[in-house]
């Protein structure tokens, strides 16, 4: 491969790849929030079900 | 069974990327004037087009959750925005990048550089309308005609190189030139990272749509906490 501008090549490719990363993090840690949520209101239902 | 599917998808997608990668870096001809800046245009072009897509199927799954109140329409639409949103993020990211090397200015105001930026915003706002109105129902109407109307934009973008003399390079591929302005296998390459974007916005949207659906579940369990409290 020509080794010219190689340097911005990596930094283009870098870029791709860290917003890519960046927001696959992103859905996942929305995802595990909802998820924690969710677990916190069932409880929550349920204590609330199973008072006199 | 669908979570299996999706899975299957994005582990595939990246053994696509794998592949692609392997070959623009060491198999694709060099290009005469660039050296190896140019190979950015593989993580440039083809979100471009992925994004095109996410957006085309947002407007259109507006316009049915406009016809039939469906919220799987309203769900799809903000998960394809979403993505839509990141992927257009790569390419203006990896054309400015580009720029730097090639024009020696990171940024310049023509028309495609512009109005892609405005059509980044534009669906940037659509993301935001969306936080900002509380009432499900106003929000999937008011987002849906916004999705609709922001599309033009998307044409726009599209078609700003041809209309204008613009700084950024016209278009490359056969199908809208109708000649060969570029290298046969550089084109090809340039589909196949098209599908790899393709197949992974397919895989983010429908992760999307599994939050979104998430979410809302939440929001009824709020609204069932409310009403017991």
């Amino acid at each position: 491969m020509d080794q010219r501008n190689f340097e911005y090549m990596f930094y283009g490719l870098a870029a791709a790849w860290t917003i890519l990363c960046l927001y696959t993090l992103l859905l996942t840690s929305r995802g595990r929030k909802i998820q924690v949520e969710i677990e916190h209101l069932k409880r929550m239902l349920d204590s609330k079900g199973n008072r006199p | 069974m669908r979570d299996k599917l999706i899975y299957g998808a994005g582990i595939f997608a990246a053994l696509y990327f794998v592949r692609n990668l392997y070959v623009i870096l060491l198999q694709l001809p060099d290009e005469a004037m660039q050296g190896a800046v140019y190979r950015i245009f593989f993580f440039h072009l083809p979100p471009y087009f992925a994004a095109v897509a996410c957006f085309l199927g947002a407007a259109f799954a507006s316009g049915l959750y406009l016809k039939t109140k469906l919220w799987k329409y309203d769900v799809f639409a903000v998960s394809a925005t979403e993505v839509g949103l990141a992927l257009a993020s790569i390419n203006l990211v990896t054309g400015m990048i580009w720029g730097r090397q090639q024009w020696g200015i990171w940024w310049t105001w023509d028309a495609r550089l512009t109005s892609a930026l405005i059509t980044w915003l534009i669906y940037l706002g659509y993301l935001m309308l969306r936080e900002g109105i509380k009432d499900p129902s106003e929000r999937a109407k008011n987002s849906a005609v916004l999705s609709i109307f922001s599309f033009a934009a998307v044409y726009f973008t599209y078609k700003a190189n041809e209309w204008y003399r613009t700084q950024h390079p016209g278009p490359v591929l056969t199908i809208r030139t109708g000649k060969n302005t570029i290298d046969p296998a550089m084109q090809a390459m340039l589909f196949h990272n098209l599908i790899a974007f393709l197949l992974l916005a397919i895989v983010l949207v429908a992760v999307r749509m599994k939050l979104e659906d998430s979410q809302r579940a939440v929001e009824s369990l709020r609204r069932r906490a409310h009403a017991i409290a």
